[in-house]
């Protein structure tokens, strides 16, 4: 489904991405793990096509179409989705104005109809219900003045709604509580089918024993050095990365 | 292929002023230039009272004795009032036709612009009173609001017909002697509406009023007079756009409105007229006085939607002469590529207890400039006056300019009065999180443009307000921060 083959990546000259090699097939959940700075947000940023960051070499592929040359909101209709690690505020827009508006604009690009408002708020109700979101927060200016954790539970709203093909997660998890962690969890398990994948950013095993991940790779400096099983996630919990950074510079 | 910010700018160059067009009718123009025999030769085309006639010509000799105003954060080359034809009136005009009547080719320019004269501005509630250049062509719904008392015309017919009202309110707002546009105005206007609301009447339709410009180099001088009666209240929508032309269009008009006790006026305007176009030649100069004197326990909102112009110069404001009166300044103006605004409010509070609220919303694109320039007045007697000034800036991209000049003078101690402002620049982050939802860059601009401005188009009539919102849009394409 995502296929990134030896992809390098810079901002003003400096190399952030050194050769990423990772392919994401349909139906499987990968997680990225990895020290801070190694490079996880940049490879989520140039998977959803931020400008700012130049591809020197490589390729990002979705469905064996190559991305280089395919805009970020491009990306965005052809389903892929970035739960930012991040989310900026829009004052005067509300949540659901705002959903409205990147709905009908993938509609709009696919050749079809805006949707009728009737379906509009049908899905809303459905997935503000999934999240347990209360609806009257729907009516906020888009994460303006949101908690940590609502900014990030807003964000999985957001991919309930748009039912990406590949939905990259970066670090939803940090600023959740107990609660809201299961709750966000739960609502992208039940989004996970058969025909989408799941990459999740984090730096916490908790997460994971939620979301199961088929796979999990360490970034560090730039690069995957190790991947394995659910299992890989534990040790790091365990024993941190030091024994993986010696690995890799051996 | 990625849409970069050189395929908008091409695309925005290539972007004919959406209703730049300009309709052929037939026209019965005075020559260029401004004198006394002019003066005279506007009234005497208007059959108008001799009261009249010394009224403007009183107002065109103070105008001779006057300067240019130059204090404006605005620059342009000043126009040559002599070579602008001060009469230009559709010739198949005639007050007493029907739309039937009227010139297909005038229908059609209507048509373009989006605006129905017929059955659905009834439906919605909306009588029309359509200026084309300087004569009135059809006014509607005359008969209903004639049931409630309400008058509604072009203000030459006001003349003819309600000279007791006319002569009473005309200039006690503005006078001659204001400013030198507004003398300019007092000269030679030579039409605009005149709205009467009597005593406890609530007029029960938006009035509207949609101006053009449609005769090349003719200057258009609307003067708008609005009464509302104690008790009385009435909504009232401006709104027009112009074909594109090559030279400056002059314009200068003047609003007065009257709110005596109780009474509320609600006045809003949506602006369109051609900005010029992106090496900043043409366009239309704005030159506009406004302003509405408050009675007791009255209010006046002023909600304006600038996005047109290549310079404007407007200051709609309130005298809360009366105590407990309200004033409210609403508005967004918008400048992109060389535009200039200068464009702000006044509220003078005479009267107690006078309360009053300015939201300033601008929005710089391009190479223009945008000020806002606000003047909050309290008088020695003005006990417990309350003001709230909010003043916010939107910039896009490292070229246009935004500033704030807001002047206090408060002469009584027991005045309260808060000013705040902010300076925002619209975000690659925030545009890339839209794109990133699927929403081009385009579109994002326009989604957040509409968040920043939302406070005051909530203030806007609904069928307004989607006007509005479509006009922000087409005024800021391209603009990328
Ligand atoms: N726009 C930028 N300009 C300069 N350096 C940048 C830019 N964006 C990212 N970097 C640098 O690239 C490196 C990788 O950053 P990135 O945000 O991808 O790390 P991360 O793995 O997501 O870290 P964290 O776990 O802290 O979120 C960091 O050293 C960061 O400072
Ligand atoms: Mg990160």
């Amino acid at each position: 489904m995502l296929e990134i083959k030896d992809l390098h990546a810079s901002v003003e000259d400096k190399e952030i991405l050194k050769g990423i090699n990772l392919e994401v097939k349909a139906g499987e959940v990968h997680a990225i793990m990895g020290p801070n700075g190694s490079g996880k947000s940049t490879l989520a940023s140039v998977i959803a096509g931020k400008e700012e960051f130049e591809v020197t070499k490589g390729s990002v592929s979705l469905e064996g179409e190559d991305l280089e040359e395919v805009a970020p909101e491009e990306r965005a209709h052809k389903g892929v989705f970035l739960s930012f690690q991040y989310p900026v505020e829009i004052p005067g827009v509300s949540v659901t104005n705002f959903m409205k508006t990147a709905i009908n604009e993938s509609r709009k690009a696919k050749g079809l109809e805006d949707m009728p408002a009737k379906d509009m708020l049908k899905l809303i109700r459905e997935k503000s219900e999934l999240l347990e979101i209360d609806r009257k927060f729907l009516s906020r200016s888009l994460n303006e003045g949101f908690s940590g954790g609502e900014k990030k539970r807003n964000e999985i709203f957001q991919m309930a709604m748009l039912e990406p093909k590949v939905a990259i997660l970066d670090e939803t998890d940090s600023g959740l509580d107990i609660d809201a962690l299961r709750i966000v969890a739960n609502g992208v398990n039940k989004l996970k089918s058969k025909d989408n994948a799941v990459i999740v950013i984090t730096h916490y095993q908790r997460l994971l024993d939620y979301i199961v991940p088929d796979f999990v790779h360490v970034l560090h400096n730039g690069k995957i050095v190790k991947s394995g099983g659910k299992e890989l996630a534990m040790e790091l919990e365990e024993k941190g990365y030091d024994w993986i950074k010696q690995e890799a510079t051996v | 292929m990625a849409y970069t910010e050189d395929d908008l700018k091409k695309e925005l160059e290539t972007q004919e002023y959406e209703y730049g067009f300009y309709t052929n009718i037939e026209s019965d123009t005075f020559p260029k230039g401004l004198n006394e025999d002019i003066v005279r030769a506007i009234s005497k085309k208007k059959n108008e009272p001799d009261w009249m006639t010394e009224w403007r010509l009183d107002a065109y000799r103070i105008w001779e004795q006057m300067e240019e105003p130059e204090w404006a954060n605005v620059r342009y080359e000043k126009p040559d009032f002599q070579a602008i034809s001060y009469y230009s009136a559709p010739k198949q005009a005639d007050p007493n036709k029907s739309m039937d009547d009227v010139d297909p080719e005038l229908l059609e320019m209507y048509r373009k612009l989006g605006i129905s004269v017929d059955e659905q501005k009834r439906l919605q509630n909306v009588a029309v009173d359509i200026v084309v250049d300087s004569v009135s062509v059809a006014t509607t719904f005359k008969k209903t609001l004639a049931e409630k008392g309400i008058i509604f015309m072009p203000i030459s017919e006001a003349i003819q017909e309600h000279p007791e009202l006319v002569k009473k309110y005309m200039g006690t707002v503005v006078p001659k002697t204001d400013n030198f546009y507004a003398a300019l105005n007092s000269a030679v206007f030579t039409d605009g509406s005149f709205c009467y609301i009597p005593k406890g009447v609530k007029c029960p339709m938006e009035l509207s009023t949609y101006f053009r410009i449609n005769e090349g180099g003719t200057g258009q001088f609307e003067r708008t007079l609005v009464i509302a009666d104690e008790s009385s209240y009435v909504s009232y929508l401006e709104g027009c756009t112009a074909p594109s032309r090559d030279e400056n269009q002059l314009h200068a008009a003047v609003v007065e409105l009257i709110a005596l006790d109780d009474a509320e006026i609600k006045y809003s305007t949506v602006q369109n007229w051609f900005p010029g176009n992106k090496e900043g030649q043409g366009g239309v100069y704005n030159f506009v006085t406004k302003r509405g004197l408050c009675e007791k326990n009255s209010k006046i909102s002023w909600t304006q939607v600038e996005t047109g112009s290549a310079v404007t110069w407007k200051y709609p404001s309130c005298i809360l002469k009366g105590d407990n009166s309200v004033g409210e300044f609403y508005s967004i103006a918008v400048t992109n590529n060389y535009q200039q605004a200068d464009t702000g409010t006044k509220m003078v509070h005479l009267g107690k207890n006078t309360r009053s609220t300015i939201i300033s919303k601008g929005i710089s694109a391009g190479k223009s400039q945008n000020s806002y320039r606000g003047l909050v007045q309290v008088n020695s007697r003005a006990e417990n006056a309350r003001n709230f000034s909010q003043c916010d800036s939107l910039l896009m991209g490292n070229e246009c300019g935004a500033h704030t000049f807001p002047y206090i003078e408060a002469k009584n101690k027991s005045a309260q009065i808060e000013h705040e402002a902010t300076t925002s620049k619209i975000g690659e982050d925030q545009i890339f999180y839209c794109n990133q939802r699927g929403i081009d860059t385009e579109k994002a601009i326009a989604l957040i443009v509409n968040g920043f401005s939302k406070e005051v188009l909530n203030k806007l009539p609904m069928e307004f307000a989607v006007e509005a919102q479509k006009l922000l849009e087409i005024s800021l394409e391209g603009s990328v921060g």
